[in-house]
């Protein structure tokens, strides 16, 4: 389970995450949605440890890891898949070579496993016989895909989601048993996939609850949200 | 819990502070960023083809403006030394002159200067787009260290490949007096290649070797320093990669004229 519990962030004098809480239950998907510019990115960047916050924990099965650093960190690191929002694919290699990366370099598989591995992860997001193909020369929902295909190559146990639009097939995610944490926009796509979901508003969670009784909230901000009706907060 | 403003004559104090408080900063980044790639450079895994790889980008693919600049600089030393010691009658001395001038100085120096122009900030643009585009986050949630990946290899290879760079174009250098000197100006070819014997010592070469290998060093580290820590977007790329070059630049001057005085 991972469990955050009042993270507060600022940067400047930006308050961006206000005493946030949430919790995301084991082999559940958790989608967080807000709108753009809200804190669901830097929200995500605490989890997976790229930020640290100015007050707060992240507890993954009860390990506090706000206060980890060097290869205590990255031991729970090796349990996660990272999708990020524009695929962070590395340019100087193929797709194959992408979606190899993490296997040669944290499992250091023999090549034949490797090559197994890569077109299976390759074939199951749709993108079979294209392995040879560089991130410059395919489509940006091409990349987003190889990007999860190379988040779910090495089996982890927690993937997190950063705005992944295209790719994030259903059945694909039911597939594969791990705990995810989606940040995403785009409505109502997310609705499709999610167990939980979490409003994230002014830098704190505004409702959380699963999809149905999300999308029959009263509350004000999350029915705006969900109809994609202009946020009037700021002309208040 | 508001702050008290600060009163009006204290504000110049206040800004002095500020600006001593960010320089001390960022020099404490940029040390341990320097003492972090020496961690992963000197601890295993050692990445040997990123190592490859890297000299191919800093040495190999700098060959040509080496090549095209040590010829030149050789031939324009060739040109105005002889002029000079002509007035003398001394123009017996042109080939340790041009030599002397280019392994002590202007071979460490300008070649660190040319492979700075077209690797150091080619280097920096490519860590900086890894940076903004995520690719740098992405190996850090990977749990492998992107100094290990990134950094290491190319400050290893600048440690390699700027003394060869240097050797090369002190060579070139040397042949362009050469064609200047002998077949230009009518210096015998014994004077200019004897002369030379007689004058460059093992301390003159080895001089220019260990400035070669600082050059190698700072470039490296200054140009990942700048690539790792860009700011936003093409600007903060664009900018990184200016300011890669400079400082750079400047570092090697202000090095050269140490090593200069340090060393025999």
């Amino acid at each position: 389970m991972i469990k955050v519990e009042a993270l507060t962030k600022s940067f400047g004098r930006q308050p961006v995450l206000r005493a946030l809480s949430l919790e995301v239950p084991t082999g559940s998907i958790t989608v967080i949605i807000g709108r753009s510019g809200g804190g669901k990115s830097v929200l995500l960047k605490h989890l997976i440890g790229l930020l640290r916050p100015d007050a707060g924990q992240v507890l993954v099965d009860g390990v506090e890891i706000t206060s980890l650093r060097g290869r205590a960190l990255d031991e729970i690191r090796r349990r996660y898949g990272v999708v990020f929002q524009g695929g962070a694919l590395f340019d100087s290699m193929s797709c194959h070579d992408n979606v190899a990366f993490p296997l040669r370099e944290k499992l250091r598989l023999p090549t034949a496993e490797i090559a197994k591995r890569v077109e299976a992860a390759l074939a199951q997001v749709g993108l079979e016989g294209m392995g040879a193909k560089f991130p410059a020369e395919i489509s940006g929902g091409m990349r987003k895909r190889v990007a999860i295909a190379r988040a779910l190559v090495t089996e982890p146990e927690i993937v997190f989601f950063d705005e992944p639009t295209t790719g994030l097939d259903p059945v694909l995610v039911r597939r594969f048993r791990f705990t995810a944490v989606v940040v995403s926009h785009e409505i109502p796509e997310i609705f499709e996939i999610a167990d939980t979901v979490a409003m994230l508003h002014e830098g704190r969670i505004a409702e959380v609850g699963p999809p149905a009784a999300i999308q029959a909230s009263p509350n004000r901000v999350v029915r705006q949200f969900i109809r994609g009706e202009p946020d009037n907060s700021e002309e208040r | 819990m508001s702050e008290r403003p600060l009163a009006p004559a204290l504000r110049p104090f206040e800004a002095v502070g500020g600006w001593t408080i960010a320089i001390v900063d960022s020099l404490g980044r940029f040390g341990t960023f320097f003492a972090e790639a020496l961690g992963a450079v000197v601890t295993p895994p050692f990445k040997v083809r990123a190592f490859v790889d890297r000299i191919d980008y800093i040495g190999y693919r700098s060959l040509l403006i080496i090549l095209l600049t040590g010829t030149f600089t050789g031939m324009v030393l060739g040109l105005q030394i002889y002029l000079t010691l002509v007035r003398f009658g001394s123009e017996a001395f042109l080939g340790p002159a041009v030599a002397l001038s280019l392994i002590r100085e202007l071979g460490p120096v300008l070649a660190a200067l040319m492979v700075t122009g077209r690797a150091g900030s080619a280097l920096t643009a490519e860590i900086g787009i890894m940076r903004i585009t995520e690719q740098i986050d992405a190996l850090t949630v990977m749990a492998l260290n992107p100094m290990r990946y990134l950094v290491a290899p190319s400050i290893l290879a600048g440690l390699v490949t700027f003394p060869l760079m240097t050797a090369i174009f002190d060579v070139v250098g040397i042949f362009g007096g050469y064609l200047v000197g002998v077949k230009l100006l009518g210096l015998s070819e014994g004077t200019y290649f004897g002369e030379m014997q007689t004058f460059v010592d093992l301390h003159d070469i080895m001089t220019g070797f260990w400035k070669s290998v600082s050059f190698g060093i700072v470039v490296t580290w200054v140009c990942t320093y700048k690539g790792f820590n860009v700011g936003h977007g093409a600007e903060g790329v664009a900018r990184a990669t200016t300011q890669a070059v400079v400082l750079s630049s400047v570092l090697i001057l202000v090095c050269d004229y140490f090593m200069g005085s340090v060393l025999p």
